[in-house]
């Protein structure tokens, strides 16, 4: 069965990429991902505070008591040889590109004009095949409008844009006034690729110790909200739509397809049952797709998008009422 | 020119003339080691293309014995050392120079602890070797001393003789300077190629066998020694042709003995060291005003060369001062005058007579300490040269009003020139001041035809230091060593300090004088002290101000004003056009942080593009409008020392009080750190009774003993201000009590470790807790008012309480408190609980480090007293003995309670059997036994008082050792893991009564963060700056095997019940106990906030276990040791990956880092499997255990 796609411009042999995630910090894991056949490896996310906050806590570290007595100057040797800030992650490119042969994508995670950018372009130096730009935006600041908040992330994605010769894939949240006409914004700066989505940063509650702690796994009923975004997408950008969420088996992947993507990353399933995970998906695809008469992914792909509808407007409003229609009371 | 300090300026000599560097720290000259060992670690050639070996000893005593052996087997070797450390290395350099070996040693001259440590600059440490047979080379200047550095190679590689290089301590080894660098082609030069192949040649090697070191006996002994004279007679010659050879090729020209001043000169002044660069610019000036008056520099001072002394000294001298930096209790006079004297006198007796009538020497004293040695003072010796009967053997730069040696001084004679800019910085150490005025020296020396010049003062304290930068720019070269006492730049970085100091005591009339003010520039006038505002009126400052905290802050820095403030400075001292200044800060900003990120270039880079739109300058009304004057520094309740003494010295002023200000001894009263109120932490905590469970846990960790936890009566609370939070007591030792947690809102240093700590969070605002921190100036007179009171409530009788716990025991009266010690101290909870403990009772035997300048550097001392006026008796002896000073203080103390208790029996008729039975049968196993021992103590002194017989006399002298005193060995990691672990080692062999707590910081935090060998495996640190590659040594199970030594592994911030257990046990056990304390510290590299948090992880990932050894429990049969806490919850990396330490290592070279950390997790796994093994063996019972000679009061 021919899964061939194209995503970011990079032909691949199937839609199925192992997301961003913790799994590629470890390069057993890599090598294990693409022995299950990963045709391209997203890299974990550097994130903007973690940039900022590695530079700007080192040199506080390191900083913090010089000059005060007479006897210490200082308290470290002299750092003016080595470089601050997340050098291990430029290496761990190439650790991996030293590994693999699949194209690997860096991920880089920020919303603000800041240095950090400038991490976009070393990451192309270290030899990143195309760079995941995740604009992952908690728009917090009650004194910051949606237009603001659209402009700041629209500068950024330009200025990443801009710097790089490789292709970038922007990785977006469903949180916009109207995502559409977002989309649509991000893809003429002329990236190659839409990510749906990134998850929203949603802690939990610690109610014995009253703090707040983090939960990370995606479910399948995060799938949904992917799904419709990525059938009013499809066909309305230039840019290859990838989707990256809540996919949990290979029907989760084949309606990612069939809503638009062209390629569909998956993160929670691995963590949980390990690299391996992906031929088990990519060969319940191919036996689904061979046991219902597909002749390739390609037929596939969009068949269930509203481009492929005569009266799109119409489409969304029944589209919206048959979901709203097929939850019946006690079902959920 | 490059701009430098000259440890560096003689490092780079040194490194690229070696080929083996043997280190070990010593202020002032652990630079130079550091600087060789960074160039080691980034693989720098020496001058053969090879890079050196640098190797960390265990104390200077090894460190030269290394360098002697390395010398011995061939190859070209050298150290550094100061003071205490070059004192160590006097019975090496005897060998070296004994055996004709080409070396040269570097040493930043320091004072050598006498009546009182100093880390300042004197020659005390080089004049006790000038009889090692080492030749004594002096530089006077920073580039002296890179030059220097090189003829002293030259010439030991010629001349055999080995050379001790050395300049003075902090005053040149720290001042910054723009000099000439010679290039390796300069080196390669100078040094004699056949010279390094001849010594080579000496090698011991078995290719070519010899015997050296052998024992002569009196038949040879003497001629032998007599064998070398030649090389000494040959040297002055050598050196003054390497001088001559480096002249040819440098342009830099120097003589063994150097003249300047008038050639016909009448008076003279011999001296050496950063002195004499001063002195001749006095005597130019003096001359210019028809003064017939000369300098002679000495550089060669060992072998001293009569020929080229008198060749030197022009033959118009009638008379001649000669002035020592050190000083000779008992001699006729200090070494210089002497060694002048006698060439004077046997010259005059001899044929060649240089003199008809030789000139009338006298000799003094100045600069010990660094004390300030100005152009003033070198007039008024010029001035007592000129009197009929001059003053001999006097002192300069002090006032001696007891023996009356002081000569006075004119304090405003000044030579500066008018064409140099003069600027004092006055800052804290934490807002980066010093930091970018070494920058803006660097960018003036080195962007323009300027000459520049810096040095920077420093208070005694770590945390909330004030510091103060001299900075000098001019056309021609800078020869000033001397503070700045006529400034036309003013800058105060700190508001607060114009209520405490007497910043503009040097601004010259017309001064600019800039300010770092918290207010709006029209508010910023009527916020001056009336004292600042007169002096800003009588000397016709121009006033700038800027709230640099804001614009700092707006640009994402925090609290580092320091770009801010430098940007001011170019901005109106006008040393640089305004656009091109701020260039150069940019382009130094990028050359310093370029590396390290884009964000703190960014940052800093906002910071100066905002910094000039808030500068103003302010408008000065013709006189002083305010009447607040300065408040005093110290409250009128002080005692009268504290307020003719240490309040001058608080003051910055303490240069002006004269020798009867001090005690003959160096003792010095306990407990005056209660009246510098410092007032230096902008947020303090304030507790909320509301959430309180009463645990005690904010005062337990208090670094400082600021926050305090007290139970009292509640009648107590009818004098109480108005509002002062209590609450009803919980437990039932002091039921119907009540209860106060309180801040000393000035002592206070901001650390944030009591939140951090404070388990209660109100249930429905978590992020508030019991203790959270509030800014200081809203609630300053409010909670002033309130520790005042707190402390006037008496302290709770804890002999009520069962059992003194993590809790009780912060009832306690802490009697270490307001120490210097850096914010957030991971030591000195620690030692505040040991007072709290055993106080009352506590005799310390501290080790050099930062337990001894926190404990003892004055003005103030933070060990206090209790009501009774008992509390720490304290004193530092020295680094390397501390064990066996310890131990002599428990040999004494044993030895009179052996002779109390002797007499007690003898008198015990007369004083009644009852009490002397119950005295000497002293039961302490809990705390209620010591105040009734006191008591007890009391009606004998009382029955003694009545008895009329010489025994009764003795007893009352001695009757307080019948109260059993707790001695304790205390210091830290550097202490006990190196130079003091032989006697360490010894005293815990000799099952004696002693305590040693280490405060392991795991590297060497008071000289600056040196390698120790508790230095953790994969941890940079200074001298293992590319990551140490070897195990922490395992101190505990060391001393373990002894079996007779209590051992425990501490750390209160992860388990405080353990800790106090530990002590508790470690005091009540009868023989030698070592309690190794994990001390969280700046030298890690985080924010000591996350002290405890940390403590906590190293204790979860096995890094540092928590056990205790009790070889009570072997004797019972159980298995001596026990682990306290189960490690493994989290992973060593973890614990790693939260310090800069370890991840300066990833940070040069990843794979390292991986490589290290893969290592400590293997170790400490291996570690913890040992331990847990060993905690199953029981061990043979001991039938009898060997008896001690102990005093009074042991079980």
């Amino acid at each position: 069965m021919d899964l061939s796609t194209t995503y970011m411009g990079f032909k691949l042999d199937h839609p199925l990429i192992p997301g961003a995630s913790p799994l590629v910090d470890n390069l057993e894991n890599v090598k294990r991902l693409e022995d299950a056949g990963a045709p391209m490896i997203v890299m974990h996310s550097l994130f903007e505070e973690q940039i900022v906050n590695e530079e700007l806590y080192f040199t506080h570290a390191l900083e913090q008591g010089d000059s005060s007595t007479s006897e210490a100057t200082n308290y470290f040797p002299w750092p003016s040889e080595f470089a601050l800030g997340v050098d291990e992650y430029l290496e761990q490119i190439a650790r991996i590109k030293l590994i693999v042969s699949v194209p690997v994508i860096a991920s880089l995670n920020g919303t603000t004009e800041g240095g950090w950018l400038a991490y976009a372009g070393m990451i192309e130096q270290a030899g990143a095949d195309g760079l995941e730009l995740n604009i992952y935006d908690v728009a917090a600041d009650p004194s910051e409008t949606g237009e603001q908040v659209e402009a700041r992330a629209l500068r950024v994605i330009r200025a990443v844009r801009d710097s790089l010769s490789i292709p970038v894939a922007v990785k977006l949240s469903p949180f916009y006034s109207s995502m559409s006409h977002f989309a649509k914004e991000v893809d003429e700066t002329g990236v190659e690729g839409l990510v749906l989505f990134n998850r929203f940063y949603q802690p939990d509650i610690d109610i014995e110790h009253l703090e707040v702690v983090r939960i990370n796994l995606s479910s399948p009923a995060d799938l949904l909200l992917r799904l419709r975004w990525l059938a009013l997408l499809h066909g309305k950008v230039r840019a290859s739509l990838a989707c990256t969420g809540g996919v949990h088996s290979a029907s989760d992947a084949i309606k990612a397809v069939m809503a638009g993507a062209d390629a569909v990353q998956i993160v929670s399933a691995l963590l949980q049952r390990g690299p391996s995970y992906l031929r088990t998906v990519r060969e319940g695809m191919a036996h689904w797709l061979e046991e219902h008469g597909y002749e390739s992914l390609a037929q596939m792909r969009g068949s269930m998008s509203l481009s492929r509808c005569a009266d799109p407007k119409a489409y969304e409003r029944a589209n919206y009422m048959r979901v709203l229609q097929s939850v019946r009371p006690g079902v959920l | 020119m490059i701009t430098l300090d000259a440890n560096e300026a003689v490092a780079s000599v040194a490194y690229r003339s070696n080929e083996v560097i043997v280190l070990y720290p010593i202020t002032p000259s652990s630079p130079m080691g550091e600087w060789c060992d960074e160039w080691s670690a980034h693989h720098k050639p020496n001058l053969w293309g090879d890079v050196p070996e640098i190797t960390e000893m265990q104390s200077e005593g090894g460190a030269i014995g290394a360098v002697h052996g390395a010398l011995q087997a061939g190859s070209l070797a050298t150290t550094f050392t100061a003071s205490q450390g070059l004192l160590l290395m006097i019975p090496n350099m005897y060998k070296i120079a004994g055996e004709l070996t080409s070396f040269c040693m570097h040493v930043a001259a320091r004072t050598v602890a006498t009546h009182a440590l100093s880390i300042f600059g004197d020659h005390s440490d080089v004049m006790a070797c000038r009889q090692t047979g080492f030749a004594l080379l002096c530089s006077n200047s920073v580039q002296e001393a890179h030059d220097f550095a090189c003829i002293a190679q030259a010439a030991t590689l010629r001349a055999r003789v080995p050379f001790l290089h050395f300049f003075d301590g902090f005053r040149t080894s720290h001042e910054v300077s723009k000099i000439h660098l010679l290039e390796d082609d300069d080196l390669h030069e100078l040094f004699d190629d056949q010279a390094i192949a001849d010594h080579r040649r000496r090698a011991l090697t078995p290719d070519r066998p010899v015997l050296r070191g052998t024992a002569q006996n009196p038949d040879t002994f003497f001629q032998a020694r007599e064998a070398c004279n030649l090389f000494y007679q040959r040297l002055p010659g050598i050196v003054q042709q390497a001088m001559d050879a480096f002249a040819r090729r440098t342009g830099r020209s120097y003589r063994l003995f150097e003249y300047v001043g008038h050639p016909q000169a009448e008076r003279v002044i011999v001296l050496m060291g950063s002195g004499a660069e001063m002195a001749e610019e006095t005597a130019i000036h003096l001359n210019g005003q028809g003064e017939k008056v000369g300098v002679l520099k000495v550089r060669l001072y060992r072998p001293f060369s009569p020929r080229d002394f008198l060749a030197a000294l022009p033959k118009s001298t009638k008379r001649l001062a000669v002035l020592d930096r050190t000083k000779e209790p008992g001699a006729v006079g200090e070494p210089l005058y002497l060694d002048v004297a006698s060439v004077l006198l046997e010259n005059s007796q001899s044929k060649d007579a240089a003199f008809a009538l030789p000139p009338r020497v006298v000799g003094g004293r100045y600069g010990l300490s660094s004390k300030e040695f100005t152009p003033a003072m070198v007039k008024a010796v010029f001035d007592e040269l000129k009197k009929d009967e001059p003053k001999n053997h006097f002192t300069i730069g002090i006032v001696d009003d007891m023996t009356h040696t002081s000569l006075p001084f004119d304090e405003d004679f000044s030579i500066e020139p008018n064409d140099m800019v003069r600027a004092l910085f006055f800052g804290l150490g934490a807002d980066g001041t010093v930091g970018a005025n070494k920058n803006s020296i660097k960018i003036i020396g080195e962007e323009t035809e300027n000459h520049a010049q810096g040095y920077f003062v420093y208070d005694s304290k770590k945390s909330g230091a004030t510091t103060i930068s001299h900075l000098r720019f001019g056309p021609r070269p800078i020869r000033a060593p001397y503070l700045i006492h006529s400034a036309n730049f003013v800058a105060c970085h700190q508001f607060h300090f114009l209520e405490k100091f007497d910043i503009l005591e040097h601004a010259a009339p017309g001064a600019v004088f800039l300010l770092n003010a918290p207010y709006a520039p029209e508010e910023v006038w009527d916020r001056l002290p009336r004292e600042v505002q007169e002096q800003i009126v009588s000397k016709g400052l121009h006033l700038y101000a800027i709230d640099a905290l804001k614009v700092a802050k707006e640009a994402g820095m925090g609290g580092r004003i320091n770009t801010v403030m430098q940007t001011c400075f170019f901005a109106v001292s006008g040393v640089l056009p305004r656009e091109e200044a701020i260039a150069q800060i940019k382009k130094a900003i990028e050359k310093t942080y370029g590396k390290k990120g884009d964000e703190i270039v960014r940052r800093n880079f906002a910071a100066v593009d905002q910094t000039l739109a808030h500068l103003h300058e302010i408008e000065v009304p013709r006189a002083a409008t305010v009447t607040k004057s300065r408040p005093p520094l110290v409250a009128p309740a002080a005692p009268d020392f504290v307020q003719r003494v240490s309040a001058v010295m608080m003051a910055g002023k303490g240069d002006l009080l004269p020798v009867s200000a001090f005690p003959v001894d160096g003792t010095w009263p306990t407990g005056t750190a209660q009246w510098e109120k410092r007032t230096i932490a902008d947020e303090v905590p304030i507790w909320d009774k509301k959430i309180c469970i009463q645990c005690n846990k904010c005062a337990f960790v208090c670094p400082h003993a600021a926050i305090r936890a007290k139970v009292y009566e509640p009648s107590h609370l009818d004098k109480a201000p108005a509002e002062f939070p209590s609450l009803d007591y919980k437990a039932a030792d002091f039921k119907g009590w009540k209860y106060t947690i309180q801040v000393a809102p000035q002592d206070c240093t901001g650390c944030n470790l009591c939140v951090m700590v404070c388990p209660a969070k109100d249930k429905a605002n978590p992020k508030h807790k019991s203790i959270n921190m509030t800014p200081l100036l809203p609630v300053l007179e409010r909670e002033k008012e309130r520790y005042g009171f707190f402390l006037d409530l008496p302290d709770p009788p804890l002999d009520r309480v069962a059992h003194v716990d993590v809790k009780t025991s912060q009832f306690a009266l802490p009697m270490i408190e307001y120490s210097g010690a850096c914010a957030g101290c991971g030591e000195t909870p620690y030692l505040k609980l040991l007072t709290q403990l055993f106080g009352d009772r506590l005799l310390i035997a501290n080790a050099t480090g930062c337990s001894s300048i926190y404990g003892g550097n004055l003005p103030t001392t933070p060990y206090t007293t209790n009501a009774e006026g008992r509390g720490p008796a304290w004193s530092n002896s020295l680094f390397e003995d501390n064990a066996e000073f310890g131990l002599g203080l428990r040999l004494s103390v044993d030895n009179l309670s052996r002779q109390a208790a002797a007499l007690l029996v003898q008198l015990a008729p007369q004083v009644g059997d009852e009490l002397a039975r119950e005295i000497l049968a002293l039961d302490h196993s809990h705390e209620s036994a010591w105040p009734a021992q006191r008591r007890r103590v009391d009606l004998l002194r009382g029955k003694l008082a009545g008895l009329d017989s010489p025994k009764a006399r003795r007893l009352e002298l001695l009757a307080d050792y019948l109260v059993p005193k707790s001695v304790w060995l205390i210091g830290g990691d550097g202490w006990a893991y190196d130079i003091g672990f032989g006697g360490l080692d010894h005293v815990l062999s000799l099952r004696r009564k002693i305590n040693v707590l280490v405060l392991d910081t795991e590297v060497y935090s008071n000289t600056g963060g040196q390698a120790s060998k508790s230095t953790p495996l994969g941890a940079a640190a200074k001298f293992a700056s590319a990551g140490k590659d070897v195990h922490k040594k395992d101190l505990g199970l060391m001393a373990m095997s002894y079996g007779h030594v209590y051992v425990a592994s501490v750390a209160f911030g992860a388990k405080d019940t353990h800790t106090v257990q530990a002590f508790q046990e470690a005091e009540s056990y009868d023989g030698p106990s070592l309690i190794i304390a994990y001390s969280h510290c700046i030298a890690h590299g985080y924010d000591m906030r996350f002290g405890l948090e940390q403590q906590k992880l190293a204790v979860a990932s096995g890094v540092w276990p928590l056990y205790r050894f009790d070889p009570r429990r072997a004797r019972a049969g159980e298995p001596p040791l026990s682990i306290d806490v189960l490690p493994g919850k989290k992973s060593v990396e973890e614990y790693m990956r939260n310090e800069a330490r370890f991840r300066m290592v990833e940070k040069i070279d990843a794979e390292r880092f991986r490589r290290l950390a893969k290592s400590a997790r293997n170790q400490s796994a291996q570690r913890v499997a040992l331990y847990e093994q060993l905690s199953h063996i029981s061990l043979p019972r001991e039938t009898e255990r060997p008896t001690v000679a102990a005093g009074n009061g042991q079980k």
